[in-house]
């Protein structure tokens, strides 16, 4: 029962990690090797306007986020256009963005364990007698929130339509008149602003570390490559598998194996499924 | 009144036209126009070590090879085959370790357990990369960011190999004079073998595999094996740049597998000017003094080098060395138009 119970929490994690991710590279194919960054950065940010600000709980998260989102859109408007289409140039800017983020932010003093979020509602319940905080609850509930609001906005608004009609055919979208360039910055800003909300919710339940940097981007990776890039139905079901997988090795062996865990999924999907559990259209791209 | 546009007119020299077949070597000037530039790199890196007193800054020069060996490798493998690899450290640490063990489990000297460590980390980097080399696209970045997080990972949680304490106790080499102008003479080997190579048929079948993979599968060739053989041959200097270093320091441990043995040498590349290869020695000339003077900011220095490389790819994306060989071979001039 501690298993199932942890395992679905921790899976639920690892889809709010990556949704950010695979938003992106779904929309714009732009791999975005500063998503850990963010992650780490909108941490940081909402420590600051709790801790040393006093702008109150609320305030500072949702400050955070649109902080986020902005620094999101704001790289892919003056930074990572003049490289589009270039996937060589694209990998080595975005990651060494990221990379400025986390070492700078690492240069200020980042480590150890002085950095923390508060919980937003602390305590325990007793759920079939395995005890569960509120927070981990919480991630449940808002990855789920999350899950659904996206699948709404993207069947149902002009904007999410619009997003879509780039990621399926950018050609004939920019045909109807849909701004491709327009559209990429829309996604890099909601996807960094997921980012956000994954460090607000996740990061109360440990440390802000840069290392926690490095490890998101490689999960949110792993994720989306065993769920086929850019497939958001495949992300979640990826999650789950390597949530649990990961919770099983944690139980029955030590916590150093998570990574490899991820490591180990991504090339046992390259061997036996390139394209991930759900990227059948993509196959035969992505096939030499 | 009508506009006036001007525009960029570029004409090669007639030197470089001339000297472009064997009729090269019928006049000094000739011949000095092709081999200038080859003469000061090679004879500057060879009296480095001669003309620099103090053995900080020796040392220095040896750390500049050993960034200019993971240079080349890097920008071998984005500009030629098109495979971009995030994580040069993988291979410095498997080249340092099996080169290490090969000097302490299997007593071998330096002399052989160098080559021996590149050419079996070379293999082993090959195989943990070969699941995806069938594939086009991000996934050879991302795994190979990966790899030297897990590995450094896995030593630690196993235990193995020293666990955290590393390997001491590696062979050195015995003498200022031997560890400068080994890595020196490597370098320079396999900067002129890379420039051969990839001029040859196998380069262009390279070339082929980053431009065009479809053509290449067309034409009857596996895409695969020759994105395996090159990722050998990057590996192979990588781990060459690995071993050196843990002969270097007498000592391989987990920090072989630290982040600036991959950033700097991409940074390096993208200052120097991808695709020519001396770029990325040319770059690592220049970041790797200029990071020992700002050795006092700690790991500030890795965020200065991500700095610099989004500097160069907004700004001047072509790269240094891209910007001299136009320089030197075409005279530029504005016309009318």
């Amino acid at each position: 029962m501690e298993i199932l119970i942890y395992g679905i929490v921790n899976s639920v994690s690892l889809a709010l990690m990556a949704l950010g991710f695979t938003l992106v590279y779904g929309i714009s194919r732009l791999p975005n090797f500063a998503h850990g960054a963010f992650y780490i950065l909108a941490g940081y940010l909402a420590w600051v306007g709790i801790r040393s600000l006093d702008m109150g709980y609320i305030v500072s998260v949702l400050l955070t986020i649109f902080a986020v989102g902005l620094l999101g859109m704001a790289m892919y408007r003056f930074f990572l256009i003049r490289v589009r289409g270039m996937p060589i140039s694209e990998i080595i800017a975005s990651y060494a963005m990221g990379l400025f983020i986390l070492e700078a932010l690492r240069w200020k003093g980042l480590k150890g364990m002085t950095f923390t979020l508060p919980v937003i509602y602390p305590g325990t319940i007793f759920l079939f007698d395995v005890p569960l905080d509120y927070q981990r609850l919480l991630v449940v509930a808002i990855g789920a929130a999350i899950v659904a609001g996206l699948w709404l906005f993207t069947k149902f608004t002009r904007l999410g339509l619009a997003l879509r009609g780039i990621a399926q055919d950018e050609q004939a979208a920019m045909m109807l008149g849909i701004d491709s360039d327009a559209m990429a910055t829309v996604a890099t800003g909601l996807g960094s602003a997921l980012a956000a909300v994954a460090a607000i919710v996740l990061l109360p339940l440990g440390n802000i570390v840069v290392e926690a940097g490095y490890q998101v981007l490689i999960f949110a990776v792993a994720v989306c490559i065993v769920g086929g890039l850019g497939s958001w139905a495949g992300a979640v079901l990826a999650s789950f598998i390597i949530g649990f997988a990961q919770i099983l090795t944690v139980s029955y062996m030590q916590s150093h194996f998570q990574v490899v865990v991820a490591l180990l999924a991504i090339i046992l999907t390259l061997i036996l499924k390139p394209s991930g559990l759900f990227g059948r259209q993509k196959q035969l791209e992505e096939r030499v | 009144m009508a506009e006036v546009q001007r525009r960029k007119e570029r004409l090669d020299r007639g030197i470089k036209v001339r000297t472009e077949s064997i009729y090269a070597i019928s006049s000094w000037e000739e011949a000095t126009y092709l081999l200038a530039p080859r003469l000061i790199l090679v004879v500057g890196l060879l009296l480095a070590p001669l003309l620099i007193e103090s053995p900080y800054w020796k040392r220095v020069v040896t750390v500049v090879c050993v960034y200019g060996l993971l240079g080349l490798s890097f920008d071998f493998l984005a500009h030629f085959v098109g495979l971009v690899s995030l994580g040069g450290a993988l291979a410095t640490g498997v080249g340092g370790y099996a080169s290490a063990l090969a000097n302490k489990a299997l007593g071998l000297p330096v002399f052989l357990s160098i080559p021996l460590a590149s050419i079996a980390g070379g293999i082993v980097c090959t195989v943990l990369l070969l699941p995806c080399l069938p594939l086009r696209g991000v996934y050879f970045a991302i795994v190979t960011l990966m790899y030297p997080l897990v590995l450094s990972r896995l030593i630690e949680a196993f235990n193995i190999l020293g666990g955290t304490d590393g390997i001491p106790g590696v062979q050195g080499f015995g003498g200022p004079w031997a560890e400068s102008y080994i890595i020196i003479s490597a370098l320079l080997l396999c900067l002129f073998g890379l420039r051969r190579l990839v001029n040859e048929d196998l380069g262009l079948i390279f070339r082929g595999v980053k431009d065009n993979d479809q053509a290449v599968k067309a034409s009857g060739i596996s895409v695969t094996r020759y994105k395996a053989i090159a990722v050998f041959i990057a590996s192979t200097l990588g781990c060459l740049a690995g071993a050196y270093l843990a002969h270097l320091y007498m000592w391989a441990g987990l920090s072989l597998f630290a982040l600036d043995f991959s950033i700097l040498p991409i940074a390096a590349t993208v200052i120097g000017g991808g695709g020519t290869l001396i770029g990325a020695v040319v770059g690592s000339m220049i970041l790797v003094p200029l990071s020992e003077l700002l050795r006092e900011f700690g790991t500030l220095r890795i965020a200065f080098y991500a700095i610099v490389l989004m500097g160069f790819i907004v700004v001047r994306s072509e790269g240094l060395m891209v910007w001299a060989q136009r320089k030197y071979h075409q005279f530029e001039r504005w016309v009318q138009i």
